[in-house]
């Protein structure tokens, strides 16, 4: 099983890269871009079937680990 | 007083910790293995030094913050022994939710290696003891992450508790922004645990314990916890 984890930063959580990323997009000439925000995305294959029990695992892991839940938000998709 | 300075993958800086407490406490610090689930027998103070653990992947000390020695300094912070954790050990610290709060990239995105002022903000803790409140300190800093934060509550009972012991200010011991290098939240540069017990600090107080290092700034926050042991004994 195939599976995404996105960690992106909290609403109100300033962020740096993403704003110089918007800057940079900006100076290349793409006007309409109000604001960036940066993030992760991890791709994880999973052993096992069990649709429900690796969404538990999964989101174990971004509490635990992938995700530091006091600035970041995580989502958990399981894609094939 | 017994050190032991933990040692991950990738921290470059725990031979410059060791130097500083050989130095002033006259005691050879133990090196404890990251790996390894238990701190030496007698340990008075456990120091997280500053370094790139696992080169700062995922987030800077969020990998370190799991090792298994982490357990052992969790427990031993829980039985009020003291932990001094500098730098890469400070961003350790919170991740282990030893400290509150999260240090984030620097507000301008550089990496920041230099001496900076820090404001001492209290002399009754066993870390700041060797200091007077209000006194200015110079010592070097040496992080690209080092912008504190943490939520409008937090900072309120970090700031309500007195548990804001270091700031970075001008040389005359001003706030200011343009002295606050990385952008930190109320100019934070260090915190204290609501017990007092866990000192987490961005900048490095053992770069600046010897004449031939320029500076000995930093040598009243060693000599302060020596004291506070020599007066417990």
């Amino acid at each position: 099983m195939k599976a995404r984890v996105t960690v992106t930063l909290k609403s109100g959580i300033l962020d740096p890269q993403g704003k110089a990323i918007e800057g940079a997009l900006r100076s290349l000439g793409m006007n309409g871009i109000a604001s960036v925000r940066q993030g992760k995305v991890f791709e994880i294959e999973i052993e096992g079937t069990d649709r429900a029990g690796v969404e538990t695992l999964l989101k174990t892991a971004a509490e635990r680990l992938l995700a530091n839940t006091v600035i970041e938000n995580y989502r958990v998709e399981i894609v094939g | 007083m017994n050190s032991a300075v933990l040692v991950f993958p990738g921290i470059n800086r725990e031979r410059d910790m060791a130097r500083a407490l050989r130095l002033i406490s006259g005691r050879e610090p133990a090196m404890v293995w990251h790996a390894d689930t238990a701190l030496p027998a007698g340990t008075d103070l456990v120091v997280i030094p500053g370094g790139f653990s696992y080169g700062d992947y995922l987030r800077c000390g969020a990998i370190a913050a799991r090792a298994p020695i982490m357990e052992a300094v969790r427990a031993f912070a829980h039985e009020g022994g003291l932990v001094l954790a500098v730098c890469n050990g400070f961003q350790i610290a919170c991740e282990a939710g030893l400290l509150p709060g999260v240090l984030m990239r620097n507000a301008q995105l550089r990496f920041i290696c230099r001496d900076v002022y820090l404001r001492v903000e209290r002399s009754d803790t066993p870390f700041t003891r060797g200091y007077n409140a209000g006194q200015v300190i110079r010592v070097p800093v040496a992080h690209g992450e080092g912008n504190y934060i943490a939520d409008g509550e937090t900072v309120a009972r970090l700031e309500g508790e007195g548990r804001v012991v270091f700031r970075y200010a001008s040389p005359d011991g001003m706030i200011d922004p343009d002295w606050n290098h990385n952008g930190a939240m109320n100019a934070i540069a260090g915190i204290i645990n609501a017990r007092g017990n866990v000192l987490g600090m961005m900048p490095h107080p053992e770069n600046h314990v010897e004449a031939v290092m320029g500076r000995t700034d930093g040598r009243g926050l060693f000599a302060g916890l020596v004291d506070h042991f020599a007066q417990a004994a």
